[in-house]
Formats: structure tokens, C-alpha cells, sequence
């Protein structure tokens, strides 16, 4: 019996033809990717200079730079990372420890992987309604805790993943030794994930550093420097979404400069989040 | 009993002992106040989560009573009369959603299957990570990216070219009209094409690599070609993971905000051109709630945001039943 070679060069030409789309579906996701890396720092480095760390947002027609917006994003991402941080590990070790096949651990679940992506902007409505109408004005607090509840599903995730990794056996060992289980989770599970759960974190800071759409209105925006996060806060992605907006050409730039911090910090975090794991699985 | 042992006894005798004369480990009475914390925390989630159905549903009380169901099909937006319709925006969020899908799957098929079967071992690692790191990007960047870049290389070279080509084409023609101004529903749709091409990439590309080697060892020993292997063995295997994959980069897509906000310009008009200004719901709630002002304009917005979320929850969960059914047939 002998094969048509026509079918045969015409499987082989389809395969080709498919594999060359392949190919060039991964190239161009590269050079989109070095496209944005290349337009931030060829338009965001021109724009930086010191007036952009040390001064505040400008009023309209005016200079300046985004010293306030950077400090409110500073201290909202700290305070939502002090309180997303001890309730998403908690979380993860609740569902990886304590309950990890019952039904109530496979609803937390659930509802936590649906919130990992439930779009941003109705956290921030959320947040709105039950944080801001109620205190009557908008506050840093607010933007803080949108961003909180953005973390927490990023950290629980991480933190059952990693735990849920460690073999049972030492956990098994631990108890056996006369440890009572608190102090097996404590002394032996979180010590020897440690690694993975502040990945986790970094990963999560990350994620909320660069959230603009839960702070427009939670946190709104403020053109002064603002230490009291009881009132409106200024953030970087904020007054990045409101500079590019803007017809003025010196607050594009600005906006051009904050995009270049935001996403360096962004992908620096990142990086050492992966070092941190790689690191952690060895 | 050697020297050793009786020095540990001796530092020990502290501890009390229980009736058969062991050692009571100390902290356990800290057993039920741990177990309870870690509890709560989870309790916590649980109520957030639970929390922002209610509270969106009850803000939105005053539209759902005074609109009802003409909410969903009327595209009148007009603050001015306090007359709200969602039509538009919902119109453009899926239109939106579908360029983004309809461009986005099949190139991150593409890079799944390059990563999986193409690519040599040395670059696998690197080039996934690079892929991965577009899904790190915040989405403002894509924002100003799609509005400075994009938009610009668009009304002057791609949409001019779409309306000379396409536009005279009966039926079809109507998709590109109008005078080409860089921004509109195709932009917003491929800038979200690019969001969401990370998120199913990297979960296609873990399904397809948990596809028995030999299976694909059987199909290569029965000559078949690269492109075969791919189509007839490895997709139809992982099927489920895939469409999975392929849903929760629906759920991003229907959410995203900042992005679409940029290049989607903001107008409430169901126009059948994929040229022309539009709106999506999250970009409506973006530029006008801060400004928002009366009850039933702000409680319209929250509806808006309310059917946002069953959309993308409704989309979130179908994606998890999905890779939760495909785990449990690999696992098999």
C-alpha cells in the first residue's frame, strides 16, 4: 500500500502554516510587552526629575511633581497590607490545616477564588457604600480598605497553596513529639512555608499598588499632601488616570513619570516575588 | 538511665504531669482560641464576600423600583431628566468582551501550544515568565499605552484602511463607519485582548502540560504532524481546562476598567460601527460617579455595578465548576 505524498506535504504544510501562527502569537505578546516597557521609559525618564519625588500635584496650569500622590499610595497600601496580611494568612491556614475537605473549606474557597477576580471598580463601589455613605465623606481609610480586600484573596490563595505543599508527615511528627497543634502550625508549617507566604504578600502589594479603579471613589483624590488618612487621599494611579486625561501637556508628562514608578515598583516587586520562590523551593 | 536523660528530667520538673505520668505539653489551652481565630478570619471572607451582593442590591433599591425591567433595554442616559437606561453600556461591555475573546484565546492558544511544544527548553522559562509579566502590568499602563500609542497608530493607519476596505462591504460595512477617530469599542476590545491573553495563556499552557506524554508520544509514533498533536490530542484531552482558562479571561475582561476607560470614549449611544465612541459599564462608572449627583443617578450607577458583578460572577463560576471538573478527570 503506498501513501499519496500530496496528502502527505499537505499535512505537513497545514502543520507548518499553524505552528509558524504560534510562533508569531508568541512573538507579538513580546513585542507588546518591550512595546510598553520601551514607551515608559522613553517618555516616563525624560519626565522624571527630583520636582516629581519632593513636590506636591500641581494646580491646573501650574508645576510640580507627585510627592503627595506617591505618599498616599505609601501609606494606603501599607495599611491595607497590615490588614489584609494576618486575615488572608489565617485564612490559608484555616482551609489547609484545619478543614481542608469540608464543605464549609470548599465554600471559602470558592467565594475567596471568585473574589481573586471579581472586577475591581465594584470592590470600590462596595467600599463605597458601606464605608463612605455611612462616615459621609471620602477617606483614605476607605481607599485603604478597598485595597484590603483586594489583597486578602491574593494572600489566601498563596498561603494554602504553600502550606498545602508541606508534607504531613513532619506535621505528623510534630504532634507526635507532644506539640500541640497551634504550635505545629506556628512552629513548623508557617516556618518551613515562610518563604512562599511573603511571596504571597509581595505579590499582593504588587497587585494593589497599581489599582486605580476601587480608590476613584473611595479614596478620591486630593492636590495636597495628606497625612490624616481620615480624609480625601491622593494616590498615584489616581492622579495618573487624571493627569493623562488632562489636554495639558506638562501634566501628561507627569503622568508619564508616575506610570514609570508605579510599573517599575510593579515588576521589581514581582521579580523578587519569584527570586523569593525560586529561592523557597530549593 | 545515662547522665544525659537525667539532666533533661531535671530541667523539666517544672511541667506538670497528667495520671499516667507523661509530660502535659504546654499552650494547650491556646488549641481552641487558634483554631477559633483562623475561623474567623475565613468567617470574614465569607462575609465580604456575601456582603457586597446585599449591600449592591440594597443601594440599588431606588433604580430597580423606579426603571424595573427597562433598565436593561433602555439606552436613554440622560442625568439631566433623571431618565437612566443601561442598554448602552451593557451593549458595550459585551461587545467589548467578545473582540477581546475572539482575539485573545486563539493567540493565547497559540502561545500554550508554542510554549509546550515549539519553543526550545532553555527559553521556555524565560519566555514565560515574560508572558506572565504582561499580566503584572497594572492596567492604567495599558490605559495610557492604548491612548498615547495605540489610538494614535490606529486613526492614522489601521482605521482608515478598515473603513476603505470593509466599509462598503454590504452588512459587514456597517461594523466600520464613521470618520476614524483612534478610539472606540475595536481599540477597547484589543487593548483587552492583551489584558486577558496572560491569564489564559498561563492556565492553558499548565492544562496542556498535564496531558499524559504518552499520548503524545502514541499520536507522533502514528506520524502524526505537530498540528495534529495539538488539534487531536492534547486540545481535545484538555478541553475542559482550556474552556475554563478561556472563562475566567472572560471574567477579567467584563471587569476591566482603566484600560477601556481610556480608549473607549465615553458615549451612551448603541452605534453598530466598532469604530465609534461607546461606553461599558465599568467605564461608565469610572468617569461619572464621583460626579454623580441625586439619588437616583448615583443608585442607577450602583445597579450598573450590580449587574456587573452577577455577569462576572455568573462567567467566574462556570470557569471554576469547569477546572475544578477538568482536576478531578486528570486526577483519574
Amino acid at each position: 500500500m503506498s501513501i499519496d505524498p500530496r496528502i502527505v506535504n499537505h499535512r505537513r504544510r497545514v502543520s507548518r502554516v499553524m505552528m509558524t501562527l504560534c510562533v508569531t502569537a508568541a512573538l507579538s505578546a513580546l513585542a507588546i510587552l518591550t512595546s510598553i516597557l520601551i514607551e515608559l521609559l522613553a517618555r516616563g525618564v525624560g519626565a522624571l526629575s527630583w520636582a516629581v519625588f519632593t513636590q506636591p500635584t500641581p494646580p491646573p496650569g501650574g508645576h510640580g511633581g507627585l510627592s503627595n500622590a506617591i505618599l498616599g499610595t505609601v501609606m494606603m497600601s501599607g495599611v491595607a497590607i497590615l490588614f489584609a496580611a494576618p486575615i488572608g494568612v489565617l485564612t490559608g491556614t484555616w482551609l489547609a490545616e484545619y478543614s481542608r475537605t469540608s464543605r464549609t473549606a470548599e465554600l471559602v474557597r470558592f467565594l475567596n477564588d471568585t473574589l481573586l477576580s471579581a472586577p475591581s471598580i465594584t470592590i470600590g463601589l462596595y467600599v463605597y457604600a458601606i464605608v463612605v455613605l455611612p462616615t459621609g465623606h471620602f477617606s483614605g481609610w476607605a481607599g485603604a480598605i478597598s485595597l484590603a480586600l483586594i489583597a486578602i484573596p491574593v494572600i489566601v490563595r498563596t498561603t494554602e497553596d504553600m502550606l498545602s505543599l508541606f508534607p504531613d508527615h513532619i506535621r505528623e511528627a510534630a504532634i507526635a513529639l507532644g506539640m500541640p497543634v497551634w504550635r505545629m502550625i506556628v512552629r513548623v508549617s508557617w516556618r518551613a512555608c515562610a518563604k512562599g507566604i511573603v511571596t504571597g504578600i509581595l505579590l499582593a502589594v504588587a497587585r494593589i499598588s497599581g489599582e486605580t479603579a476601587p480608590l476613584l471613589f473611595t479614596a478620591l483624590n486630593n492636590q495636597f499632601t495628606q497625612l490624616n488618612m481620615s480624609g480625601p487621599m491622593p494616590s498615584l494611579p489616581v492622579s495618573i488616570f487624571q493627569f493623562a486625561m488632562s489636554p495639558y501637556r506638562d501634566w501628561q508628562e507627569l503622568a508619564w513619570a508616575g506610570a514609570l514608578i508605579v510599573s517599575a515598583s510593579v515588576l521589581l516587586l514581582n521579580v523578587a516575588a519569584r527570586v523569593m520562590a525560586a529561592r523557597g523551593d530549593r | 538511665m545515662n547522665a544525659e536523660g537525667l539532666s533533661v528530667v531535671a530541667t523539666e520538673t517544672e511541667r506538670p504531669l497528667d495520671s499516667a505520668g507523661n509530660r502535659v505539653p504546654s499552650g494547650l489551652g491556646l488549641e481552641k482560641p487558634f483554631r477559633w481565630l483562623t475561623g474567623s478570619a475565613a468567617a470574614f471572607v465569607v462575609a465580604a464576600l456575601g456582603g457586597m451582593l446585599v449591600v449592591l442590591l440594597v443601594e440599588s433599591l431606588p433604580a430597580l423600583r423606579r426603571f424595573g425591567f427597562s433598565f436593561l433595554i433602555s439606552d436613554h442616559w440622560n442625568p439631566v431628566t433623571d431618565s437612566f437606561g443601561a442598554a448602552a453600556p451593557i451593549a458595550g461591555t459585551l461587545i467589548t468582551s467578545v473582540i477581546a475573546m475572539a482575539v485573545g484565546v486563539p493567540m493565547a492558544f497559540g502561545i500554550a501550544i508554542f510554549l509546550n511544544e515549539i519553543c526550545p527548553y532553555k527559553l521556555r522559562g524565560p519566555i514565560g515568565i515574560a508572558i506572565e509579566l504582561l499580566a503584572a502590568v497594572p492596567s492604567i499602563i495599558y490605559g495610557m499605552w492604548g491612548l498615547f500609542v495605540v489610538a494614535p497608530l490606529f486613526a492614522d493607519h489601521v482605521y482608515p484602511v478598515l473603513i476603505a476596505w470593509l466599509g462598503p462591504i454590504p452588512g459587514l460595512g456597517l461594523l466600520f463607519q464613521g470618520p476614524p477617530y483612534g478610539i472606540g469599542m475595536l481599540t477597547a476590545g484589543l487593548i483587552l485582548a492583551i489584558m486577558v491573553l496572560p491569564f489564559i495563556a498561563s492556565v492553558s499552557r499548565q492544562v496542556l502540560s498535564t496531558v499524559p506524554p504518552m499520548l503524545r508520544e502514541a499520536a507522533y509514533g502514528l506520524g502524526a504532524t505537530k498540528w495534529e498533536v495539538a488539534r487531536y490530542v492534547l486540545v481535545p484531552h484538555a478541553r475542559r481546562g482550556l474552556l475554563g482558562g478561556v472563562m475566567l479571561g472572560l471574567g477579567r475582561a467584563l471587569g476591566e476598567t482603566m484600560a477601556v476607560t481610556f480608549v473607549i470614549g465615553n458615549s451612551h449611544r448603541i452605534v453598530a460601527s466598532l469604530l465609534q465612541p461607546g461606553t461599558t459599564i465599568s467605564a461608565t462608572l469610572a468617569n461619572e460617579f464621583t460626579e454623580a449627583s441625586g439619588d437616583i443617578y448615583l443608585s442607577s450607577l450602583v445597579e450598573l455595578g450590580l449587574i456587573l458583578t452577577c455577569l462576572t460572577f455568573v462567567v467566574l463560576i462556570a470557569a471554576r465548576l469547569m477546572l475544578a471538573q477538568a482536576d478531578r478527570s486528570m486526577a483519574r
